[in-house]
């Protein structure tokens, strides 16, 4: 007696109809496990009739995003079963639900062995198709055999399946390459157009894979006249309707040969000749009305410009490329940037020509078209046109979209730093990007353009003006609120004396810009970073500004912060100011000229309050706003933080000549002048030392920073140093560390001198020094004739 | 190796965000990650999208599109998305006479074409097989197979 059926599983289609009828996700869900549930037990009851029908609807429901796995097994009876209709479905999904990461996928490799000899091309079809989609390394490796068997079959349906087939087993063993070598013999005789089309991808396939192989099929099998001939064939034969797209005969097929051909041609010069003429051909009888020919000739002119053709055909290739900047279709103008840019190093001449074009695409809609065009227009930069370039990339920055801003600036930063025609223009276009895409530069930029400011040395008193006057607009981008700190902390003397020569000078007080330094303490839109910017740049301008007390003021209060970082330094800067007092001066120093490499050369300031270990306060590198603190620490460490004040013996010997090797030692590789610093006068206990810097770039400018200390057992105090030079010579003389000169060598107070030397005469300075020493005022003159070559050739 | 099921769907998902994102009369390509995603909007609501390595033709990749809903709609007749939808398997079978293991596997719009009728016949012959085999009763309980 037949048991009760369970009723029929409803048909595919119906399902679809029945799901699509869902009004809400959750109504969805509900139908599909029901169904989910209905085909589970379908499935327990092992019903054949019906377990093609249910796997279809599994797949539905999966390509829905519902989970499917319990019918992977499913998948592999229908691939066991004698029906055509079953494996159909079995195969499509076993390729959809049972990629190799699955444990049962290896179960499929004797069904695929089965059909892959099946006496049905569909069968095999199937087969080939799935092992050539998905299959693992295993399975390729066990029926790699079967795969080339059917490479060399006559049937061309199988031919281009088994072709495609072997590309994905080599691309899965590498190593298997070898065997399919043979069969490749005579593949580029067929006519079928599959069959070649596969077969060119089979033989790129190895070509690219293997330099072995790549030489092989040049000399042995004369590949490219072969495919010289095919391409021809396919360009001069007539209409043929079962290949035409658009006028053009098989289109695919003639890109696939152009890669080929340039893979062939690369670095050969034979196979490049042998293949010019079909190139020129190609490139200048296509038709360009329709994407189709486009295509070709896109390929063509990458396959151009990748082998050793000759000039003119590079020219053509490249000029094609112009065409295609100026063509109304979008495609084509993003395809045409493309492949420029990968040309640009190559034949950057070439491309430059078109470089007007390349900038105004900047100014296209398209999202992708713009930013193809500023990689291009960054490459194209060079000395000649960068002032011309900058200024459409900064106006590019000002108005393109937030996802552009950070790559733009990053560009600009670059290149800026590569062909700056001069240090204004540098420090001007950093200031632009600062000011107008600020809040997107990259964390190191800022580093990198405190560096760069700190060298510029003639330039210091307009970059402080012009920060200062870019805070009072705007404090909210941080990067540029932080460089300005620093540069105000570092040389807000310059800022508040007037000093600018590039531009009118601004009057600002030492009050208005404490005012604006505290200012970012308070506001909410600084970060905790830029508030110990903002810290650090007061503290340093109590050794540059008259208005100490406000400043310490500032300093204790924040002492109490409850930013860690803030307190820390506001309590160690309290520090300073109670008990090593002696020490801000030096601490405080300008900062010399920085090594440009990334890593750690010892940054040098020459101490001759002569700490016992240079080395160990000199440590840290930038970001230089931590350094006085670390110095602090370090010598806070090394005087064991009890109130003893040591008697420092100074490092620096007396006798120039070894002053300048030693000195040199500490200076390490920091001296970018390598002058030697030298003794300018030593009398009753006053030594001035002189130590060197080249300003940069202009060399005819000698940076002097005077260092006198006192070895008496008393003050000097009202220390004022002067100097004067031959009329040759111009002078700039700016603010000392301080007016007092401690006992004992306990402190130096410093100073710079800048002397322009353009008839590069030999330097002769007169210098005078008055200060008060145990209660008499003491003045002298001296002249100073020993400076060392360098300093002045 | 392939990507998990979940890595599957987000790559699919976002891949549809940013296709649907781009506004109107863009170009048709876009930069995701280390592919070059090719697309084409048909009809109202129906894109194709395609994800190439950096050596593939882009220009060309358009044409592979446009060649598979051409194949479409010479098996459809007229195709239209709820063909697609409905008989979404067959879409699958044709995918796979063009293409195979992402590269080219036949440019003859017919031989494509050819190809899928032989198939089908192969699978009406086998039902007819079967209806002919069955009992009276056997055909009623049933129902008929997959095709409709």
């Amino acid at each position: 007696m037949a048991l009760p059926r369970m009723p029929a599983p409803i048909r595919l289609r119906e399902l679809i109809r029945t799901i699509r009828t869902a009004r809400t996700q959750a109504e969805e869900r509900e139908m599909i496990q029901k169904e989910c549930a209905a085909i589970r037990s379908s499935f327990r009851e092992e019903d054949n009739t019906y377990r093609c029908r249910n796997v279809a609807k599994l797949l539905y429901m999966h390509m829905l995003g519902y989970p499917a796995h319990f019918g992977q097994l499913e998948c592999l009876k229908l691939i066991a079963s004698q029906k055509f209709t079953d494996k159909r479905i079995g195969y499509l999904g076993a390729m959809l639900l049972l990629d190799e990461r699955q444990d049962v996928h290896l179960l499929m490799t004797n069904c695929i062995k089965n059909d892959l000899n099946h006496s049905t091309q569909y069968v095999q079809g199937l087969a080939l198709c799935t092992l050539g989609c998905m299959g693992s390394s295993e399975m390729c490796r066990d029926l790699a055999g079967e795969v080339e068997k059917l490479l060399k079959t006559s049937n061309s349906y199988l031919r281009k399946k088994a072709a495609l087939c072997a590309v994905h087993v080599i691309r899965k063993v590498p190593e298997l390459m070898e065997m399919f070598l043979p069969a490749t013999k005579n593949l580029l005789s067929e006519k079928n157009h599959g069959v070649l089309h596969t077969s060119v991808v089979l033989l790129t396939e190895m070509c690219e894979r293997s330099p072995d192989m790549l030489a092989h099929f040049r000399k042995n099998e004369k590949l490219v006249p072969q495919l010289v001939r095919i391409l021809k064939n396919l360009i001069m034969s007539g209409y043929s309707p079962e290949h035409d797209v658009s006028g053009i005969s098989d289109p695919f097929l003639q890109v696939r040969i152009l890669r080929l051909l340039r893979i062939l041609g690369k670095g050969d010069d034979d196979s490049s000749e042998a293949m010019n003429d079909i190139l020129a051909q190609v490139a200048t009888n296509t038709e360009t009305s329709k994407n189709v020919g486009n295509a070709i000739l896109y390929e063509t002119v990458l396959t151009i410009m990748d082998i050793k053709s000759e000039s003119g055909l590079r020219v053509l290739a490249i000029n094609i490329l112009g065409r295609f900047l100026l063509n109304n279709d979008k495609n084509i103008r993003y395809v045409a940037l493309t492949s420029l840019l990968k040309t640009v190093q190559t034949d950057h001449n070439a491309v430059q020509r078109h470089r007007s074009t390349i900038v105004d695409c900047l100014k296209d809609l398209d999202v992708s078209i713009k930013r193809r065009a500023m990689e291009l227009s960054f490459a194209l930069v060079n000395g000649n046109n960068i002032r011309g370039m900058m200024k459409e990339l900064l106006y590019f920055l000002d108005s393109c979209d937030p996802e552009f801003k950070a790559d733009c600036a990053s560009g600009v930063f670059l290149a800026a730093e590569k062909y700056a025609p001069s240090k204004r223009w540098h420090i001007d276009t950093i200031m632009r990007v600062l000011t107008t895409a600020g809040s997107y530069v990259r964390d190191d930029s800022v580093p990198n353009l405190i560096q760069l400011i700190t060298n510029s040395v003639e330039m210091h008193a307009y970059t402080v003006q012009r920060l200062y006057k870019a805070l009072l607009d705007d404090i909210s981008q941080q990067p540029l609120v932080q460089v300005a700190s620093w540069c105000i902390g570092e040389y807000g003397d310059l800022l508040v004396s007037g000093q600018c020569e590039e531009e009118e000078p601004i009057q600002v007080t030492e009050d208005e810009v404490l005012d604006v330094l505290e200012g970012l303490l308070v506001s909410n839109l600084s970060t905790p970073v830029t508030r110990g910017y903002a810290l650090t740049a007061i503290m340093k301008l109590s050794t540059r500004f008259t208005s100490v007390n406000r400043i310490k003021k500032v300093v204790s209060i924040y002492g109490s912060s409850i930013d860690v970082e803030l307190q820390q330094r506001a309590v160690e800067y309290n520090a300073l100011f109670k008990k090593y007092d002696h020490m801000r001066p030096a601490l405080l120093e300008r900062m010399p000229i920085m090594e440009k490499t990334a890593s750690n050369g010892p940054t040098e300031i020459v101490q001759t309050n002569g700490e016992a270990e240079p080395s160990v306060v000199e440590a840290k590198h930038p970001p230089p706003v931590t350094q006085p603190t670390n110095q602090a620490n370090d010598l806070l460490d090394l005087l064991g933080g009890n109130d003893v004040v040591p008697v420092i013996q100074t490092t620096v010997p007396t006798k120039p000549a070894s002053a300048g090797g030693e000195l040199l030692d500490l200076l390490g590789d920091l001296s970018l002048s390598g002058i030697p610093p030298m003794t300018a006068y030593n009398k009753n206990g006053l030594k001035i030392d002189f130590t060197f810097e080249r300003a940069n770039p202009n060399p005819n400018i000698a940076v002097i920073t005077i260092h006198a200390s006192n070895s008496t057992e008393a003050d000097m105090t009202d220390f004022v140093f002067q100097a004067a030079v031959p009329k040759t010579f111009q002078l700039q003389l700016l603010s000392p560390s301080s007016n007092v000169v401690p006992t004992l060598n306990q402190g130096t107070v410093t100073q710079v001198i800048r002397v322009l030397n353009p008839q590069k005469q030999q330097l002769r300075m007169r210098i005078k020094l008055t200060y008060t020493h145990k209660g008499s005022a003491v003045q002298d003159l001296a002249e100073v004739n020993n400076f060392p070559p360098q300093s002045w050739q | 190796t392939p990507l998990t099921d979940r890595e599957k769907k987000k790559v699919i998902r976002d891949m549809m965000m940013l296709v649907l994102a781009r506004p109107p009369r863009s170009c048709n390509f876009l930069q995701w990650r280390d592919l070059k995603i090719v697309y084409k909007r048909w009809y109202a609501s129906l894109y194709f999208c395609a994800g190439l390595e950096d050596k593939d033709n882009e220009l060309l990749a358009l044409e592979v599109l446009h060649r598979y809903v051409e194949l479409l709609d010479k098996y459809f007749g007229n195709v239209c998305e709820l063909d697609i939808i409905f008989n979404f398997e067959k879409a699958y079978f044709i995918l796979d006479e063009f293409l195979m293991g992402g590269e080219i596997l036949e440019t003859s719009k017919l031989a494509v074409g050819v190809s899928m009728e032989e198939a089908d016949t192969l699978q009406e012959e086998e039902k007819e097989q079967e209806e002919v085999g069955k009992t009276d009763k056997e055909r009623f309980a049933c129902g008929r197979g997959l095709r409709e």
